[in-house]
């Protein structure tokens, strides 16, 4: 069995001296794992976040096979010295390899994580909404999206959804939020919003959205210490200063 | 076809960095061969090694004595800090011969997956040394991959109140590295880390 793909790295562990176990998200061909012989003298082809051109071998399908790699863009490399978006790549990546399940193609996952990707490389300022939205993305390819169906009657009654519950996902207006009291988690504007400048988000919204996501991801996967440290950056972030002016 | 202690030393030795099994039993089988010039003076090493060696509570280095040898050695620049990975990444640099000052093994970096936090990493004393033991500069020696830059931004960030100086290594061009040969991420951080080219004569 043999295919080629393009992927981004997502993680490599050591395997023995010379070699790794390389965890890829690739276009066709979902996460995918594979031994790579010789990867301890290949750590800058490694890093997460990287493009690379992978191609997979194995005698059967079912087995971990061996990946051979092209580097197509060292993005990692771009942000070494950024530790905002160096955080924001590293939680991306991981959250990546915890949610996403190994082997199923998500096509969808894999373009909003490389714009993503290529948005941080590129010094877009409002990248902290972008991977908020990247979240709300990647539960909705996994089947845990929010349930927004109360947004025609908020449009109708000149309402907005404000709220969601942590049990079913379910977003409510703010007009409704009284029934259910301090139980809902806040919904910020600019996560279902895509007319929303991103550059004049508070790093409070961009908290409650990461809080938000990060409720429903955990229900499904274990939320990796890298997303937990993002979060916590936005938590601690001074309030109320938007986050192209001052990233935490 | 060997013993059962034999078969043991075998398989400790290839659980060794470097050893497999083969290389393993010729390891053993040249122990046992020269048995006075090889496995006595190995076996007074181990023993040594095993009842002496601790880590240093200062900067976390691997010796006999502790405060450790460069924590002790009042020639070394006191006033300069650099903080490491590793106690391998710590006797690397004192191979280069390069550095000067004094050590903070950090004894790992933060993990993206594999739960390695602050906690686990010995950032508390390094915060404690930069504040009392009159450290003018922290340099940063950690790996160029997004978990040591990770870590760094880290530290920088705890160090931000003590206001010490914070270095980093640069990264860029290996001497000897031909550029044709080097990866896209190496040309790239070299190329934004460039710096005016001083001449002989200036």
């Amino acid at each position: 069995m043999e295919w080629t793909d393009e992927a981004i790295v997502l993680t490599a562990r050591p395997h023995g001296e010379r070699s790794a176990i390389v965890s890829l998200l690739t276009h066709a061909h979902g996460r995918h794992a594979g031994l790579v012989r010789g990867a301890a003298r290949m750590g800058a082809v490694f890093q997460p976040g990287n493009r690379v051109q992978a191609r997979w071998r194995g005698r059967l399908i079912e087995q971990l096979g061996t990946f051979s790699c092209e580097l197509l863009r060292a993005d990692a490399a771009f942000l070494l010295r950024d530790g905002a978006r160096l955080a924001c790549l590293a939680a991306a990546c991981a959250m990546a390899e915890t949610a996403v399940p190994e082997r199923a193609p998500h096509p969808v996952v894999f373009a909003t994580l490389e714009s993503l990707i290529r948005g941080l490389v590129e010094g877009w300022p409002g990248w902290a909404p972008a991977y908020a939205r990247w979240e709300m993305t990647l539960l909705a390819a996994l089947g845990y999206g929010l349930d927004l169906t109360e947004r025609e009657t908020a449009l109708r009654t000149n309402d907005r959804l404000a709220y969601v519950s942590p049990r079913t996902g379910r977003a409510v207006t703010a007009s409704d939020a009284w029934r259910w009291g301090e139980r809902l988690l806040p919904l910020p504007s600019f996560l279902i919003d895509d007319a929303y400048a991103p550059a004049g988000i508070a790093a409070t919204d961009i908290a409650a959205a990461l809080r938000l996501t990060g409720h429903f991801l955990e229900r499904h996967a274990l939320l990796p210490a890298a997303r937990v440290r993002l979060a916590a950056r936005f938590d601690t972030a001074e309030k109320e200063k938007p986050c192209h002016t001052r990233t935490p | 076809m060997a013993g059962p202690a034999i078969e043991r030393l075998i398989q400790t030795l290839a659980r060794l960095p470097g050893f497999g099994p083969r290389s393993a039993r010729r390891a053993a089988l040249a122990l046992i061969k020269k048995r006075s010039a090889l496995l006595t003076p190995l076996v007074q090493a181990l023993t040594d090694v095993a009842e002496r060696v601790r880590f240093c509570s200062v900067c976390g280095n691997v010796d006999t004595d502790d405060p450790c040898v460069l924590c002790t050695d009042s020639r070394r620049d006191s006033s300069v800090l650099c903080v490491v990975r590793e106690v391998a990444d710590l006797w690397a640099l004192e191979r280069s011969g390069a550095f000067r000052g004094r050590y903070h093994v950090l004894g790992g970096v933060l993990s993206a997956l594999d739960g390695v936090g602050p906690d686990d990493l010995r950032l508390e004393s390094l915060i404690v040394r930069a504040e009392t033991s009159g450290v003018r500069e922290v340099v940063l020696a950690l790996g160029a991959t997004v978990e040591g830059q990770t870590t760094a931004h880290a530290i920088a960030e705890r160090l931000k109140e003590t206001r010490v100086h914070i270095s980093a290594l640069a990264h860029g061009v290996p001497v000897g590295g031909e550029l044709d040969y080097l990866d896209d991420g190496t040309l790239l951080t070299a190329l934004r880390a460039r710096r005016p080219f001083a001449n002989s004569g200036e």
